[in-house]
């Protein structure tokens, strides 16, 4: 007999996975290891929509992923394009040396 | 079997209804490709024929603008007076953004054409968030608005060799925060939305409104409740980012002021455009079944947005009364709009059981919405006017006796405080006068207690700034390097949208009136 995973498992890992990420995003100080931790909360979103499509037997979940995955790569380009701005001129990608505005 | 595509075929999905965004979307391919080719002393056109694409778009929804909901794409995207109504206030901004952009590009070293590509595409981002009836367009429209603009708010980057210069650092580090709270949101949106799909196996809004019952009732079994709950409430957070609500607004000040003033002036509209359009279709279309009790409560989120809005008016209102540079002040008084907007949405949730009040509701946050936008893009051209090339000039202190060196921007700037105040006959007053009245007819009391209250307190920072421009007076008045041609057009452009919003009411009134989201 087949084991089928249950829809649950992959639920909680992805929960999981987005919380990390979330973490992630606001304990880390490098520029690089926030974007890594963004793409971990939208893989999470991935693992998550694969799951109920599976579930649901629906296109529609895997399809989003698709969307999710080409506009995270857009997004990491912007990102790192971004990332090596701010290096040539403070030498520096941590993200507590952006304090230029107070108030 | 798959058929081959006729051109009855494109009728029948009735694609022309999403002309006027795909006509922006084709319109900002092709400036692309022509900017390339154009020589360089021939650069100047790219805005024209910016405008121009606009200008188009513009024209081709004044004539599909049809009350009746059709929908295409398979249901994913629809068109109704919302979608129409909406559309217009984006392109307004975008024509507006293009004006003030020319001659501060120039000025400012930064004339590249790509600038204004990205703008464009900013735009067709919002047209399809605007239309947005399925949670991969509200995703997909979302980005595509997000991602031109963490771009151009670091414009002032470009080709500069002189990287220390505090307007360079500013606008990078104004990008940077932008880009990293804006993927932050979106990651919460998009599990939001997972968790959503999870619950009813759809990401149509229509079909989750339908699924939303059944899973309710019979939700002692399952745990498809929860999940709808955990998703409503991710979106709501991912979305909550976007259009700068407290708690979500810490981006907003630093970005507002690091970003290039053309592009302030754009996404302080543009982007809570698109947000809103988002919340509204998701809450309203997606999630108003979404009752503790079917039938007899309102909608479970509507508690969280009333209290998102309360905090939103006190928190942007104070704060704003504290800040030394406008654009800052500016950016503190857009958070505090968006809870005037915010307090709209709560009340057609709260009153969702009776679709008449919940209609005016809707409608009353779209006339906010096109107030907020004549007003702001007219307060951040006459910033712009005043702005020295090197970012300096931006302080309340700048506009000291303002009238005397130019009385024009001085008048000009004093209508744009009376209406974000909102004094009668300006569109602020309309927009308040509107929401406030749908907020007691919905029952929302303290609500409307609060928001009058505040607009009370918001009126000590804008009417400084006009005693600052009439009362007191400066040696030297402020060179207005920015003040040209396309900048007075465009102030004129925001004075005339002021008035006529807050005068002839009956005609933005009309536009709207056949809204009905519930």
């Amino acid at each position: 007999m087949d084991f089928v995973v249950p829809t649950e498992f992959f639920f909680v890992l992805s929960l999981v996975l987005f919380v990390l990420g979330a973490l992630g995003v606001l304990l880390r100080k490098n520029a690089i290891l926030v974007f890594m931790s963004v793409e971990l909360m939208l893989n999470s979103a991935n693992l998550a929509l694969v799951a109920f499509a599976r579930q649901w037997n629906s296109l529609n979940g895997h399809i989003f992923v698709f969307f999710v995955m080409t506009v995270a790569a857009a997004e990491v380009a912007v990102g790192l394009a971004l990332i090596v701005a701010i290096f040539k001129s403070k030498r520096s990608i941590n993200i507590d040396d952006l304090h230029q505005m107070e108030g | 079997m798959f058929e081959s595509p006729t051109l009855q075929t494109l009728t029948d999905y009735n694609i022309w209804i999403a002309l006027p965004a795909i006509a922006l979307a084709f319109g900002t391919m092709f400036l692309l490709v022509i900017d390339v080719f154009l020589p360089a002393n021939r650069k100047h056109w790219t805005p024209i024929l910016a405008l121009v694409g606009i200008g188009i778009s513009f024209l081709i929804n004044l004539f599909t603008y049809n009350p009746e909901q059709t929908s295409t794409f398979g249901g994913m995207f629809v068109a109704d007076a919302f979608t129409g109504f909406l559309n217009i206030v984006v392109l307004i901004t975008a024509f507006i953004s293009v004006l003030l952009s020319t001659d501060y590009l120039r000025r400012t070293e930064t004339n590249h054409g790509e600038y204004y590509i990205l703008l464009l595409l900013s735009a067709t981002g919002a047209m399809f968030m605007v239309g947005a009836n399925d949670l991969i367009v509200i995703f997909i429209g979302l980005e595509l608005l997000s991602i031109p603009l963490y771009i151009l708010s670091a414009f002032r980057v470009t080709y500069t060799d002189d990287r220390d210069a505090t307007f360079v650092l500013k606008s990078e580090e104004s990008g940077m925060k932008y880009f990293i709270l804006g993927a932050f949101s979106s990651a919460f949106l998009v599990y939001g939305s997972a968790l959503l799909f999870g619950a009813t196996g759809t990401t149509n809004l229509r079909e989750i409104f339908a699924a939303v019952g059944p899973i309710l009732e019979s939700s002692a079994e399952n745990s498809g409740a929860l999940l709808l709950l955990i998703g409503a409430a991710l979106s709501l957070v991912g979305l909550g980012f976007k259009i700068a609500a407290v708690p979500f607004h810490m981006w907003t000040p630093d970005v507002y002021e690091g970003a290039p003033t053309p592009i302030t002036a754009y996404m302080s509209v543009a982007a809570k455009v698109g947000g809103f359009a988002a919340l509204f279709r998701l809450m309203i279309v997606g999630l108003s079944g979404l009752t503790l009790d079917a039938g007899v409560d309102p909608a479970a989120w509507q508690g969280t947005i009333q209290v998102i809005a309360a905090v939103t008016l006190i928190l942007g209102n104070f704060v704003a009364l504290s800040q030394t540079n406008i654009k800052r002040m500016l950016a503190y008084s857009s958070i505090a709009h968006a809870g005037y907007i915010l307090m709209a949405v709560a009340a057609v949730g709260s009153a969702g059981l009776v679709p008449d009040i919940a209609n005016t509701a809707a409608q009353a946050g779209l006339v906010y919405l096109l107030a907020y936008a004549f007003t702001n893009l007219g307060a951040f051209a006459v910033v712009l006017a005043l702005e020295n090339n090197d970012g300096t000039g931006t302080e309340l202190s700048d506009f000291n006796g303002l009238y005397n060196s130019r009385p024009m921007l001085a008048l000009a700037m004093a209508l744009f405080m009376f209406s974000l105040t909102g004094i009668p006959l300006t569109a602020g007053f309309m927009g308040k006068w509107l929401v406030f009245s749908a907020a007691v007819q919905a029952g929302l009391i303290p609500l409307t207690i609060i928001g009058v209250l505040t607009s009370v307190i918001s009126a000590f920072y804008y009417v400084r700034v006009i005693v600052n421009m009439f009362l007191l007076t400066e040696d030297e008045g402020s060179p207005a390097v920015g003040e040209t041609a396309p900048v007075r057009y465009a102030v004129y452009a925001s004075m005339a949208g002021v008035l006529i919003v807050g005068i002839a009411v009956p005609l933005v009134t009309n536009l709207v009136n056949m809204v009905s989201l519930v």
